[in-house]
């Protein structure tokens, strides 16, 4: 007998695994292929745009990606660097035979923790509560909670062309009957689709003519715990190339060949991820589009075509590919497919990542409709967490949209729900300059060590850097950049503009000009860390974009404090529209923040509710 | 028995259909009378095509709802008319019901009729409530009814322009390594908002006539005890009886009457006669008159012609200063005397032809460029409306300020965020996806 059951052994399966494990559950990992643990079976990168912030996220909440990433990548470099700190965010290229090595090595190490290989087809439930699960071969095993982390395995189909092979990733097994049971018990099945473009081998393209695309010069990791752990200068290169006019003539000519345009495919695809036919149409007028080759590994031959993603046949891949300039003699050791799979409907779990229809069942990843390794190992953590305070008779840990890009991604996926699978993107989040990838251990370890998620070290860490964060602050506002001839000196030969007095460099900081690497011309600040100095700076400077931000935040504070009771009968709320009656009964909102952001859902109903529930609960306020 | 009230149920402005809702006792009674067809014996809950008529003259072609009691919003018969929208005929509409027994409801009378009649408990009538105040869906329907076709084209306009950008900006800073697309840069930035500022200020620079067509013109007539400021105002109303009512308000005492002058409301306010006094309660009553000609939008100052201005005129002139005057110079049946050098916008005439009078009117059509408001009603009118697209306005002075002061654009993005949201509001879209669609649509990013 097991506490938790985690069916699936991706990113998200790994996460929700080991978290558990942490928080002292005896706890399982049923996996089709212990080899294939961690597995990444799309592109070789960790992080990016709003993604990487997920990564840190992950990581001040008690988790494993950035660690991992951060020991396994053979490139990394912060992207938009040159922009707004909200937009930072950090990208590496991690190995794809390194990265599972190393998640494989963490949860081998991990206490409580219990690996086997197995084929989950069936869920043991009693009283709409589950009790365990049961595997392709007959055996069963018993648990307090079960988490599906599936993937992309339920009803997998593989399609290149009009070839559709009732398999998952890369020619692994699928799952063949779990999905229908949970459409039987009550989930609504979505039929979605993702894909992922050719690998090449390097030693066929002619890399001379391709424009290089370097790591960062300055050191990065995700994780807040440990050091980099690689060299600036050994860092792999990637190649940017462009597709031209030969290609978008193959493409054309050949688009009902296509899986997605000959209509052999179902499923939805991603908006964000789209095959390069859907570009060729859609901007017809674009004489080129952006392709990037990467390294899979630097341990076998393999190179990543990002951005040629495609379900056309193998032949006309071959053509595609041999248009490219660079690659006119390259071989194509593996092609572009699409994917199908089956996923629930999100709107049918909870905000704690258990579904609603059976207790003690949770999901996480592309089972919910996500797509991408981080978005997964998100929700991964946050489902493990909560099936730990399921057992415990705990409150559930559920972050705000203005503590988390995981609160937001869980949040826009319950209430909400997908039409297409889900990508995090910044545009997503209305308090991104609260959710920074520089605050992130900031605004949450706290939170993960209160519900037992976090180590202690780092909780004490986290404590020492706050002290470090107020002490800096209380040193810049105590002490006034005295105006002498040397500063104006040095001021005129920065160019910079003299202020008009000797202000105190907190108020110093907030002009435009004035960073703390100017400050330290005149202030010594050898006693606190790149990151402590950094989060003065960030504070201080955008004070005032912050603080508006906060006070947005408060407003909507207020809505999320105000409790959706759990028994509300939708039925007797007079007057509210058809649609947004239906859309409240099924999602069942927690507060009435989260039912203003229901679509169908209007003020006007809101009102109505609001008035319902003075009339029916009013008098326990 | 209840007395019988009616209302326009729309907003006034454009809007192809107004809505004139009539419920009380006499409901079915006093339509019967002005309707083409005989509606008495009618059922309930049904429509009726027709023509409203006064005597003979056909006012407008309609359509009727009879609802009887007790299933209707009020409990009471109820009638609403679905006539052609626009000023002239709705208020034409209105003055004949009244003429024909109806009262004016106040505002939220029908709700309040619907409370004590037991339809509605008192929470939901001040959910009624709270719905106006609020931002709320049947607000913003009352607004997109006010609106013009061409106002909501303006803030679309407005707003696509501000999603593209904003869409840019994302796309920038989602897909940084897709260098082939369009980089906002600052430069950029501040081009593309020279023009959506300007469109943005033109906006706010109309509230003032959107004002003027929601809220009417309060206009003061104020002089000297007996200059003949009362007989003014009556010949003035005496026209347009039917529409004489009481206006709820601050104003409430104040308020004589309302004419209407091209659909436009001219809220007349009588006022005490002022002159240097000792007597306590007539001083309160000067005081009084000193503070409407501070909060009018036009001030009639009434003088006698027939004499010369004297030291009062003066204390008058001095209190009005800054004020948008005419000078009514009264009595021109008699000898005219009176010297007005200095003075503007004069019009001479007498209450005993009587004369002047309709120049006098012209003169506030003129002042107030009443009929340029009604050929083009693209103006943004109630507070609501007005305070969103100040608050518009604002967050796009925020985004120049802090382009010019080295915040990055990404932090620059929540001011146009901001202020495409309070556009949004007016015309009652909200962002949610906005965004995001846009990026999809116009960018070709990913793996």
């Amino acid at each position: 007998m097991y506490d938790v059951i985690v069916v699936g052994g991706g990113h998200a399966g790994c996460e929700a695994a080991h978290i558990c494990a942490q928080m002292n559950k005896k706890t399982l990992l049923i996996t089709s292929n212990v080899n294939n643990i961690a597995d990444m079976p799309c592109n070789p990168s960790i992080g990016g745009s709003a993604k990487g912030i997920i990564v840190r996220e992950i990581d001040a909440l008690g988790g494993l990606m950035g660690i991992v990433a951060d020991k396994s990548h053979f490139q990394i470099k912060m992207l938009n660097n040159s922009k707004g700190p909200a937009v930072r965010a950090l990208r590496a290229q991690a190995d794809k035979s390194i990265y599972p090595k190393v998640m494989k090595e963490y949860l081998d190490a991990t206490l409580n923790l219990d690996i086997i290989e197995g084929m989950v087809e069936d869920l043991i439930i009693e009283n709409n509560t589950v009790k365990g699960v049961l595997l392709e071969n007959r055996e069963s095993y018993l648990s307090s909670s079960v988490i599906l982390t599936t993937g992309t395995y339920l009803n997998a189909n593989i399609l290149i062309g009009s070839e559709n092979t009732p398999n998952g990733p890369h020619g692994e097994k699928r799952s063949n009957f779990l999905s229908k049971k949970l459409e039987e018990i009550g989930f609504n099945i979505k039929r979605l689709k993702t894909g992922t473009p050719q690998r090449i081998k390097a030693n066929s393209v002619d890399f001379s003519r391709l424009k290089e695309e370097c790591g960062d010069d300055s050191y990065w990791t995700f994780s807040f715990d440990i050091e980099p752990q690689y060299q600036i200068n050994n860092q792999q290169k990637c190649y940017l190339i462009y597709t031209n006019e030969k290609t978008h003539q193959i493409i054309k000519d050949n688009l009902d060949k296509s899986a997605m345009y000959g209509g052999y495919a179902t499923g939805v695809g991603p908006r964000y991820c789209p095959s390069i036919e859907d570009k060729v149409v859609r901007f017809a007028d674009k004489e080129r589009h952006q392709l990037f080759l990467e390294p899979e590994s630097i341990y076998y031959d393999e190179w990543y075509l990002q951005g040629f993603s495609t379900s056309m046949p193998r032949d006309v891949q071959e053509e595609m590919v041999h248009s490219l300039e660079g690659l006119e003699n390259a071989v194509i050791s593996k092609y572009a497919y699409a994917i199908e799979y089956d996923a629930i409907d999100p709107m049918q779990i909870k905000a704690s990542l258990e579904t609603k229809i059976i207790e003690n069942l949770f999901t996480a990843g592309q089972i919910n409709g996500t797509s991408g390794y981080e978005e997964a190992a998100g929700q991964g953590l946050i489902a493990g967490i909560n099936a730990c305070l399921k057992i415990d008779g705990k409150k559930p840990f559920i972050l705000k949209r203005h503590e988390a890009y995981i609160g937001v991604l869980i949040d826009d996926l319950v209430t909400k729900g997908i039409t297409d699978p889900y990508r995090m993107l910044t545009s997503r989040a209305e308090f991104r300059l609260l959710l920074r990838h520089d605050n992130a251990d900031l605004r949450l370890t706290t939170k993960a060590y209160e519900v037992g998620a976090i180590i202690p070290s780092k909780y004490q860490k986290l404590k020492n850097k706050i002290k470090q964060i107020n002490e800096l602050t209380e040193y810049l506002k105590n002490n006034r950049l005295i105006i002498n001839e040397q500063v104006k000196a040095f001021f005129a030969k920065n160019n910079l503009s003299l202020p008009n007095g000797n202000f105190n460099y907190l108020l110093l900081l907030k002009r435009p000009e004035i960073t703390m690497d100017v400050i330290s011309n005149f202030l010594d600040l050898s006693n606190y860390s790149k990151e402590v100095i950094e989060q003065v700076e960030i504070e201080n400077k955008y004070e005032g974009y912050i603080k508006k931000e906060y006070a947005e935040k408060e407003k909507l504070n207020k809505l999320e404090e105000k409790q959706i009771p759990e028994d509300i009968d939708y039925s007797k709320v007079k007057n509210i529209a058809s649609e947004a009656r239906q859309k409240l009964e099924l999602v069942r909102p927690v507060t009435i923040a989260q039912a203003s952001r229901i679509s169908g859902v209007n003020p006007v109903d809101i009102s109505l509710l609001l008035v319902y529930l003075k009339k029916e609960y009013g008098k326990n306020e | 028995m209840e007395d019988t009230i009616c209302a326009i149920s729309t907003a006034i402005g454009v809007g192809a259909i107004s809505i004139i809702r009539i419920s009380g006792d006499n409901a079915i009674k006093i339509i019967n009378d002005i309707f083409s067809n005989k509606i008495q014996e009618e059922e309930t809950h049904v429509i009726k095509y027709g023509y409203i008529k006064d005597n003979e003259e056909i006012i407008d072609e309609v359509l009727l709802m009879v609802m009887r009691a007790p299933k209707t919003y009020t409990k009471e018969d109820v009638i609403e008319i679905n006539c052609h929208g626009g000023i002239n005929t709705t208020n034409k509409m209105l003055e004949l019901l009244l003429k024909k027994g109806c009262r004016l409801a106040e505002p939220g009378e029908f709700t309040k009729r619907a409370f004590l009649n037991g339809r509605i408990s008192l929470l939901e009538s001040e959910a009624v409530g709270e719905l106006i105040a609020a931002k709320t869906d049947s607000q913003r329907k009352l607004s997109l009814n006010q609106l013009g076709g061409n106002l909501s084209h303006k803030i679309n306009n407005l707003r696509e322009q501000i999603l593209s950008l904003m869409a840019n900006i994302e796309v920038n800073i989602d897909y940084p390594e897709y260098t082939d697309n369009l980089v906002v840069t600052e430069n950029l930035l501040k081009e593309k908002l020279v023009s959506i500022t300007r469109e943005l200020e033109n906006l706010v620079e109309g509230t003032k006539y959107g004002k003027i067509v929601s809220n009417g013109i309060n206009v003061a007539i104020i002089g000297k005890p007996n200059v003949g400021k009362s007989s003014i105002l009556n010949h003035l109303l005496d026209e347009q009886k039917a529409i004489v009512t009481d206006i709820a308000g601050t104003t409430r005492d104040l308020v004589e009457g309302v004419i209407s002058l091209n659909g436009i409301e001219i809220k007349l306010i009588d006022t005490a006669g002022i002159r240097e006094t000792t007597d306590l309660v007539e001083k309160i009553g000067v005081e009084k008159s000193f503070e409407l000609i501070k909060s009018a939008d036009v001030v009639i100052l009434v003088v006698d012609g027939s004499k010369c201005l004297d030291q009062d005129d003066y204390t008058i002139l001095q209190q009005a200063k800054g004020a948008n005057i005419i000078v009514f110079v009264n009595k021109n049946d008699q000898k005219t005397i009176v010297d007005i050098t200095g003075l503007n916008n004069i019009v001479f005439g007498n209450t005993i032809e009587p004369n002047g009078l309709d120049l006098l009117k012209s003169k506030l059509i003129e002042m107030f460029s009443i009929n340029e408001i009604n050929k083009d009603l693209t103006y943004l009118s109630n507070a609501r409306q007005i305070d969103l697209v100040n608050k518009a306005n604002d967050s796009l002075k925020n985004a120049n300020y802090s382009l010019n002061n080295g915040i990055p654009i990404d932090m620059i993005e929540t001011d146009l965020k901001a202020c495409f949201d309070y556009l949004g509001q007016i015309i009652g879209d909200t962002y949610e996806q906005a965004v995001i669609d846009r990026l999809f649509r116009d960018f070709c990013v990913g793996k």
